[in-house]
């Protein structure tokens, strides 16, 4: 198991709600959100996701780092020198679960714990050999109370999909 | 607000238009909010010449999100037990989206009322992006 700290804020949360195309109050406003049934700023269901900000050594896919080179385009289409072996046909996300203890409130500090599942081959019409690969993951608060379990599964295709 | 176990039944649809062609901008909101910058989904340069993509396209995501407004503003923000999602097709800059909730059935664990419904989330030309489930705890 790897884990690692997700500090839940109110201005993370609001440009989150924004980039889903949610302006709730319950996400924006905390005296409007006092008011409703969540009794004050929440996050919305998929907030977690937001956890790879805090990802202490991501995927080389998920973000630039400084001094690294970098898989996107910059002076060249792309910043290392076989891009095609890090692209591949492409690892993609195919499916993603969440199941809801408690509501995500503003202050908590989650523990992200990530568990490997299991993995497995299929073969695709148009993508050729699809193998398929399932993280668990549990979000618990600073008080060790169980917020969010997820399940996630990706695919990792030998050709382009679209 | 609240759905109530008394007035829904099986079969009853909610279905909401989401986005109108979804811009590149949206699609960069996510990918700073969310921490995922796979060049993929934001950088069409690479997009296009080494990944061979007809252009970026959306975090997986990102549609998950967009589709759950549609559900939190279905059964309220607070009432949602289970979510989950298969990305079906990519979504492309330019598509629209509408999300559709199907009532599949309603039941009473532990004294509590939750709905179970389908979830279906198509683009402008009716093809399917997003296909799941969800579960909320509703008023009786």
């Amino acid at each position: 198991m790897t884990s690692n700290k997700f500090p839940v804020e109110a201005s993370h949360i609001m440009m989150f709600a924004r980039a889903i195309g949610n302006e709730s109050p319950v996400y924006m406003d905390a005296s409007a959100a006092q008011r409703e049934e969540a009794a004050g700023i929440i996050a919305p269901p998929t907030f977690v996701a937001a956890a790879a900000q805090f990802d202490p050594d991501p995927d080389d896919t998920l973000r630039p780092r400084p001094g690294q080179p970098w898989l996107g385009s910059g002076r060249n289409p792309s910043g290392i020198d076989r891009p095609d072996s890090a692209s591949g046909g492409g690892a993609l996300h195919a499916e993603q679960h969440y199941e809801y203890h408690q509501p995500l409130r503003v202050g908590d500090v989650l523990t992200v714990s990530h568990l490997p599942g299991r993995t497995w081959d299929k073969e695709g019409r148009r993508s050729g050999k699809l193998t398929f690969s399932e993280t668990l993951t549990e979000y618990r608060n600073q008080n060790n109370e169980l917020i969010i379990t997820a399940r996630s599964v990706g695919v990792r295709t030998e050709r382009p999909v679209g | 607000m609240p759905l109530y176990a008394s007035r829904l039944k099986v079969g009853d649809v909610h279905s909401v238009r989401l986005v109108e062609d979804l811009s590149r901008t949206q699609i960069v909101q996510y990918a700073g909010a969310s921490g995922d910058y796979n060049p993929l989904h934001t950088d069409e340069i690479f997009a296009t010449k080494i990944a061979g993509y007809p252009t970026v396209f959306a975090h997986g995501m990102l549609t998950m999100g967009i589709t759950s407004k549609m559900l939190t503003d279905y059964v309220g923000e607070t009432r949602l037990t289970k979510y989950g999602v298969r990305f079906t097709n990519p979504v492309w800059p330019g598509d629209s989206l509408d999300a559709k909730a199907t009532v599949k059935a309603l039941i009473s664990r532990n004294g509590e009322n939750f709905v179970e419904l389908s979830v279906s989330t198509t683009n402008q030309d009716g093809v399917e992006v997003l296909r799941g489930y969800a579960e909320a705890r509703i008023d009786p």
